[in-house]
């Protein structure tokens, strides 16, 4: 039995997970228009490889970026491009961002796949693979896995850690995953021990999801993994937090500004493994995720398997629509980290575990005004970060950027359980979420002021280099003509001017002479 | 006595060689207060300040000739980041030296119009035009600072400013509606 440990804070929430556990997985129909946003992962905006009028298969690239940290987008089927336009996207400002459209055929009709020869292929020809599936971290953070691995792989890894913990409320995509494709969650985690060479993986699974533990215990024995077991874990909010779950399972924090492989771990989620069997063994790009549809304003809530692009509208329909259209408040992700949605028209995106569905009286929005902290203390007992929120709130409050930094603003994991607690309703993670927006605003001014300076000084130095070079030219110059002219007065022929008065004055004193005698 | 003055001038002799050597090894170029200063400036170099850049406003500061609220594309926060690094006191911003804009401007060439005349190259200080003699110029949008010096020399006034555009990217979190006066009180 593998000795689990705790990590400070932290809250016991209402799991509110049998609504979407009582249907099994469903597989989504295809909706009629797919919407694809260009960037579906954190880094560089990819670029269309498409243009409008062009027919796509399934799986066929259709953007992309040659920065390292990039996630190709792929077409989820088969279809024409009916234009590439801003559409809403799910973005907590609910904006618009530039989407690939696709008029879907129906025929599903799938591209050519390039097998590849998996026994001989090397860490890196494996990472390649996963660079160009468009795989990125589906339990929500949507980082690329590609470069992570490059980099896991460069540190070397003492312990992987699959995370199948899925903590937040009413989400269970992970826990119905787990159930369907235990084998390749398995096969993929045999994949990422080739690549990262780990001396141990640990698998985390709250102890609220018997039937999944139960089917990956299965699919384990199966398979002949070394040093790998399922770890039962207590189910604590948010145990599922990248640097929570590796307290828990190996009682060491990540140091401040370092990330899990500084210290030889290397976390990934059960969705993630998945799509790295699918695109190892049959090149099939990440076009599709499970997502739970769940909330109390939705008929049938659920697990569908879904092409990425499906509009969420699409998804409510086949969940049987809302129980009150006119309330519908839809949330992207879970009740403590999700982010209110501007509408049903946004499409699912590689990041979308969860849609909940609320009754606009239900969700606690966040008020037009709060009441006065009470210096309670509660926030800082709750807190998985170990940080003191209150503080960070002072800061956040009188904009003293500086000052909530010291106070490790950039640690906060944003998991709500201080707002939660707080008994006077403060929305404390807006405010941290505000600061933090602030600061990499500045940070990214700075970085433009920077390069604006070194343009300025480059132009001030090349204007000054030619004008010495004039300077230098001209002088040059005058030497010439300084040396000509001194050179012209040892002989007389250099200047015509004198040679011409000098002849005629010799003539004159000829005429004269010829005149005396 | 004798033995006391030899002392001493060995010493004055052995430390005059010390503080000689410190002098070269770490002498420090340039003013590092000019340097910070700066470095806190918005570098649009647009001299709405009087002075001909940042840098040159920035030494007028450190030698005491110009006050602190001279640069309205820093606006206040600049004013106040200044004021706290000279430890003085935090000014309002100069109106008479313009307004200060949230959103930064960005150049823009109609390039219908654009003639090819390459002086809007030649005043930008950012290097930020591009284009040739008789042929279409074009603004680097990424590194325009929106200075607006390059509108005065076009002879077609074919160079508008606009607001930057911003993207998602760009897009911030607010921070919760200001605080109700308590209702206990």
């Amino acid at each position: 039995m593998h000795e689990l440990h705790r990590f400070h804070g932290g809250l016991k929430l209402d799991a509110h997970k049998s609504e979407s556990l009582v249907r099994d997985l469903q597989q989504a129909s295809l909706p009629a228009r797919l919407y694809l946003p260009l960037k579906q992962h954190i880094g560089d905006y990819n670029k269309p490889l498409v243009a409008v009028g062009d027919r796509v298969l399934r799986g066929q690239m259709i953007a992309a970026c040659d920065s390292p940290i990039c996630a190709p987008v792929h077409a989820p089927t088969s279809g024409r491009i009916a234009a590439i336009e801003n559409y809403p996207v799910a973005h907590p400002s609910g904006q618009s961002d530039t989407c690939i459209v696709i008029d879907v055929d129906g025929e599903d009709e799938p591209a050519e796949p390039m097998l590849p020869e998996l026994q001989h292929a090397d860490a890196q020809r494996m990472i390649e693979l996963i660079c160009r599936a468009g795989i990125v971290g589906l339990g929500g953070a949507a980082f690329p896995t590609s470069p992570k691995l490059s980099r896991g792989n460069a540190h070397g890894i003492d312990t992987l850690i699959i995370n199948g913990v899925e903590c937040e409320p009413y989400i269970t995509c992970d826990d119905m995953l787990m159930r369907h494709y235990p084998a390749e969650v398995m096969r993929g985690v045999g994949y990422l021990q080739r690549i990262l060479q780990p001396k141990s993986t640990l698998i985390a699974i709250e102890d609220n999801k018997p039937e999944a533990s139960a089917a990956m215990a299965a699919a384990l024995a199966g398979l002949t993994l070394d040093n790998t077991e399922i770890v039962t874990i207590p189910t604590i909010y948010p145990s599922g937090g990248e640097k929570q779950l590796i307290q828990i399972l190996t009682g060491k924090e990540v140091p401040i500004g370092q990330l899990a492989f500084d210290i030889g771990l290397f976390c990934q989620n059960v969705g993630t493994c998945v799509a790295i069997t699918r695109a190892l063994e049959q090149d099939q790009p990440l076009i599709s995720r499970v997502v739970t549809i769940s909330g109390d304003n939705i008929r049938e809530p659920g697990n569908w398997e879904v092409r990425l692009g499906t509009p969420i509208s699409h998804l409510v329909e086949l969940a049987g629509g809302y129980l009150d259209a006119a309330s519908a408040y839809l949330v992207m992700g879970g009740p403590m980290m999700g982010f209110s949605l501007s509408g049903d028209r946004v499409p699912i995106v590689k990041a979308s575990n969860c849609i909940l569905v609320m009754r606009d009286e239900t969700i606690p929005h966040s008020p037009g005004h709060h009441d006065e902290c009470i210096r309670c203390g509660k926030c800082t007992e709750v807190c998985p970060a170990n940080l003191l929120p209150q503080q960070l709130y002072w800061h956040a409050r009188a904009q003293a950027w500086e000052r909530a930094q010291e106070f490790h603003l950039f640690d906060c994991i944003e998991c709500g359980c201080c707002s939660a607690v707080c008994p006077s309703g403060i929305p404390l993670v807006q405010y941290y979420r505000a600061a933090k927006s602030e600061i990499r605003a500045a940070q990214k001014a700075h970085a433009r002021s920077d390069r604006a300076r070194l343009r300025f000084e480059f132009r001030e130095r090349r204007l000054q280099q030619k004008k010495q070079q004039e300077e230098e030219r001209r002088r040059l110059k005058r030497e010439a003509l300084q040396k000509k002219k001194a050179g012209g007065d040892a002989s007389v022929q250099a200047d015509p001017v004198q040679a011409a008065l000098q002849r005629v004055k010799a003539r004159k004193q000829a005429a004269a002479e010829e005149g005396t005698p | 006595m004798l033995l006391a003055i030899a002392t001493i001038s060995l010493m004055a002799g052995l430390f005059g060689l010390i503080l000689g050597y410190a002098a070269i090894r770490f002498k420090v170029e340039g003013n590092p207060i000019v340097d910070q200063i700066d470095a806190l400036l918005p570098q649009t170099q647009c001299g709405q300040c009087t002075y001909p850049g940042c840098r040159p406003y920035a030494e007028a500061i450190a030698n005491g000739e110009a006050p602190i609220n001279q640069c309205p594309p820093g606006g206040q926060a600049t004013i106040v980041a200044l004021a706290d690094l000279l430890d003085t006191e935090v000014l309002e911003l100069n109106a008479e030296h313009g307004e200060h804009l949230d959103v930064p401007l960005l150049a823009v060439i109609d390039e219908q119009t654009c003639i090819g005349c390459t002086l809007c190259i030649q005043a930008c200080p950012v290097d930020a035009i591009l284009g040739a003699a008789k042929h279409m110029h074009t603004v680097i949008a990424d590194e325009c600072t929106g200075c607006k010096l390059c509108l005065p020399p076009c002879p077609v006034d074919c160079i508008e400013m606009v607001p930057a555009p911003q993207t998602i990217e760009d897009w911030k979190w607010t921070l919760p509606p200001a605080l109700e006066p308590s209702q206990h009180a």
